[in-house]
């Protein structure tokens, strides 16, 4: 390894590394797949879902906000993160209301396909079933409080790309929900229009535009493989 | 000279079946394993299961639960799938998240008689419903869950191959699925 060619190792293998790079980064350049929920290349890190958890050196870190650094080794696979991983993703599912069968997001679901990733069969915790009606206030947008995993990647996409900040985080523990900006607090009389990237960003089915369910059929769509769709 | 005794063939495993809270699509996917049923009855026999008809479970290697637990039956049915079955699986999203039945968790379930049928029906017959309907793991221990609405057909394959072998059922990355 030379000085003009830093690299860090993950899981074994040699991940190159640029200037200002997080852990994360680099490796999504490189090909390599670190699980992940709330990041994405559009917006800033909220490092929230901490699924994306490796082991720096034997640190745990976010590897979505943590800098990568020249000769650092990193695991990422390993059987206790796995298990880390799966029980992050059965909590997200038992402290919402996630039906996938019922569901116009599934095949496109970024917790689905994680969730499968992940090797998860069954919940492992009690469901907590919350209460949360549904907000079809907008003509365009759908918002689906009880698929939303408060990855905060509408709040961020609002504020830092369409510069209006119609969604907020409120609340403690349990009861921390997504808040919209508007007099009523529902979708439809917030600033939000459908042209909005925070309208498209949401990995789960939250933030759904209408009238285009199921425009792309199940069977046909982003993570749905040969192995799964036959 | 006695003629050396012929070896018996292995002793089949029994598999119990059953839908609780659940539309029978599980049982039509477990149905999907085609001509390879011609295979499975000679390693299985089946006890109680919509495919017998036989009304009350016995002692079985393997019971198989669709759907989640809507009712005070459910509860009476799946506690004596625990205790006569060695390995009890969740089968499909119902019996594993309670699925599309849970959607009525947040309403109050007398409303939805009276808004249904007009009165609160009272008739012995019929079981009392659940507050709540609930995944089946969170009343009995379960040993293993197959995912999907329905799991695939080969799922259903996979796992009994797995159990028959005596190994510990792995579903391989395709064959996990929610919808």
């Amino acid at each position: 390894m030379s000085a003009v060619d830093p690299s860090f190792e993950l899981d074994g293998q040699r991940v190159p590394l640029q200037p200002g790079d997080t852990i994360l980064a680099a490796a999504a350049r490189a090909g390599l797949d670190i699980p992940y929920l709330c990041w994405s290349a559009e917006v800033s890190a909220s490092a929230s879902c901490r699924l994306c958890t490796v082991l720096a050196d034997g640190r745990p870190v976010a590897a979505c906000v943590t800098p990568a650094v020249a000769g650092q080794k990193v695991e990422c696979r390993s059987a206790s993160l796995d298990v880390q991983r799966l029980r992050l993703l059965q909590m997200l599912f038992v402290e919402g209301n996630h039906f996938c069968p019922g569901c116009e997001k599934s095949g496109n679901c970024v917790l689905q396909v994680q969730a499968e990733r992940a090797g998860m069969t069954d919940l492992h915790f009690e469901t907590l079933n919350p209460e949360r009606p549904v907000d079809a206030s907008h003509p365009d947008v759908l918002f689906e409080p009880n698929r939303c995993i408060l990855c905060q990647l509408c709040v961020r996409a609002s504020d830092e790309i369409d510069d209006k900040q119609v969604f907020a985080i409120g609340g403690h523990g349990i009861a921390t929900r997504l808040l919209i900006d508007s007099p009523s607090g529902r979708l439809g009389d917030s600033a939000l229009s459908v042209g909005d990237r925070a309208a498209h960003i949401c990995p789960v089915g939250a933030l759904l535009p209408k009238r285009v369910g199921f425009a792309v059929p199940i069977g046909q769509r982003r993570f749905d493989t040969e192995d799964t769709r036959g | 000279m006695n003629a050396p005794p012929i070896p018996e063939a292995p002793r089949k495993l029994r598999v119990a079946t059953v839908s609780l809270g659940g539309c029978f699509g599980c049982h039509m996917s477990l149905l999907d394993i085609d001509e390879r049923l011609l295979e499975l009855i000679e390693k299985v026999d089946f006890d109680r299961s919509p495919l017998t008809d036989i009304k009350t479970v016995g002692e079985c290697d393997v019971g198989l639960i669709e759907g989640g637990l809507c009712n005070a039956e459910n509860v009476e049915v799946l506690r004596a799938f625990r205790a006569h079955c060695r390995v009890l699986v969740a089968v499909g999203a119902c019996a594993i998240t309670g699925g599309l039945p849970a959607l009525r968790n947040h309403l109050d379930v007398g409303d939805m008689l009276q808004s249904v049928y007009g009165e609160v029906p009272d008739d012995p017959e019929l079981p009392l419903p659940l507050n709540r309907v609930l995944p089946i793991h969170e009343v009995v221990h379960i040993d293993h869950a197959l995912p999907g609405c329905p799991p695939p057909a080969d799922a259903f394959w996979q796992l009994l191959q797995d159990l028959i072998a005596g190994r510990t059922p792995v579903q391989a990355p395709g064959l996990i699925r929610y919808d």
